[in-house]
């Protein structure tokens, strides 16, 4: 009984979180009903008993890259979004169709599911299980994906960098000759590698 | 019994897929649908760990990890991407953004 309730607790923050999401015409209220959402399914999954994910969830999802969509909003100074003829085609045929679909999903799963029931904590995902696997079944994959954290941070440095800025790139190469008499003189002025750069 | 059946848990799996979805095709800011895809990510995710739950398998827990490590990724580049977008049109809305290269 008290794991029914905790379910459907968590599950109707969810849900009003992702409505609010599409409800919502400013992208901060959608970012910030997200982190909701997000840490409402932390609470699932501890129902579930996957505690390394609900923790992982917390700390990467709502952390994160939640802070990492909040900053960009902010950066970017998004305002409200306005709708052009190309959307209200997008909503009549698609808002109808996605319903449809989510309605034929809910029907067969609960009448005609032949799923299991589950208990709390009746599956050990404590982080020791987790590592275990992690470290001896799953140990390339495991550091291939640090590979693919290395490329991304590199990829987003490229991307979000100004075009000028790599356009003057070239320009710093002959930089080192004046560097180092500079360097015995004032520390202080070459360390701040951008302010000389933009006084050039 | 202290038990609840695991397609409660794929039946909210699935609404909030569609929530994602719905957010895919509705909304007009580029960093909105952005989220949408994390909300789709999150959906997968739910299903991934329910049925690790009823199968008493680690496995779909793992692969729940693998996915969260690949959308960090994703978003940091997609929202590079988005900076990007913003730097050569001045705007955020994808209906404004038709043409690949200016």
């Amino acid at each position: 009984m008290f794991h029914i309730i905790l379910f459907f607790f968590f599950g109707a923050i969810c849900m009003a979180g992702a409505i609010n999401l599409l409800v919502q015409s400013h992208p901060i209220n959608s970012a910030l009903s997200l982190i909701t959402v997000m840490a409402a399914l932390a609470g699932e999954y501890l129902l579930l008993g996957a505690e390394f994910v609900a923790a992982v969830q917390v700390i990467v999802y709502a952390g994160a890259v939640m802070v990492l969509f909040v900053i960009t909003i902010m950066l970017l100074n998004a305002g409200k979004e306005e709708h052009t003829k190309g959307s209200r085609v997008a909503i009549l045929i698609g808002v109808p169709g996605v319903l449809i679909a989510a309605v034929l999903v809910t029907w067969t799963l609960v009448s005609r599911g032949q799923t299991g029931s589950v208990a709390i904590g009746a599956l050990p995902g404590s982080p020791q299980e987790i590592a275990r696997l992690l470290f001896h079944e799953f140990l390339l994959p495991f550091e291939v994906t640090s590979v693919l954290i290395l490329i991304a941070i590199m990829g987003a440095v490229v991307l979000a960098s100004r075009p000028e800025a790599i356009a003057h790139h070239p320009a710093k190469a002959d930089q080192p000759d004046s560097a180092p008499s500079k360097r015995k003189d004032a520390p202080q002025l070459v360390a701040s590698g951008v302010g000389s750069g933009k006084e050039r | 019994m202290d038990t609840i059946p695991v397609s409660y848990y794929l039946v909210l799996s699935g609404l909030l897929f569609t929530c994602g979805v719905l957010g895919f095709l509705i909304k007009r800011n580029i960093i909105t649908i952005f989220m949408s895809i994390e909300l789709m990510l999150n959906g997968v995710n739910l299903a991934f760990v329910a049925f690790a739950a009823q199968w008493h398998s680690l496995s779909g827990q793992i692969f729940v990890f693998f996915v969260m490590v690949v959308a960090a990724a994703e978003a940091t580049v997609g929202l590079a991407i988005i900076i990007a977008v913003y730097r050569t049109r001045q705007t955020l809305n994808v209906d404004q953004v038709n043409l690949l290269k200016l």
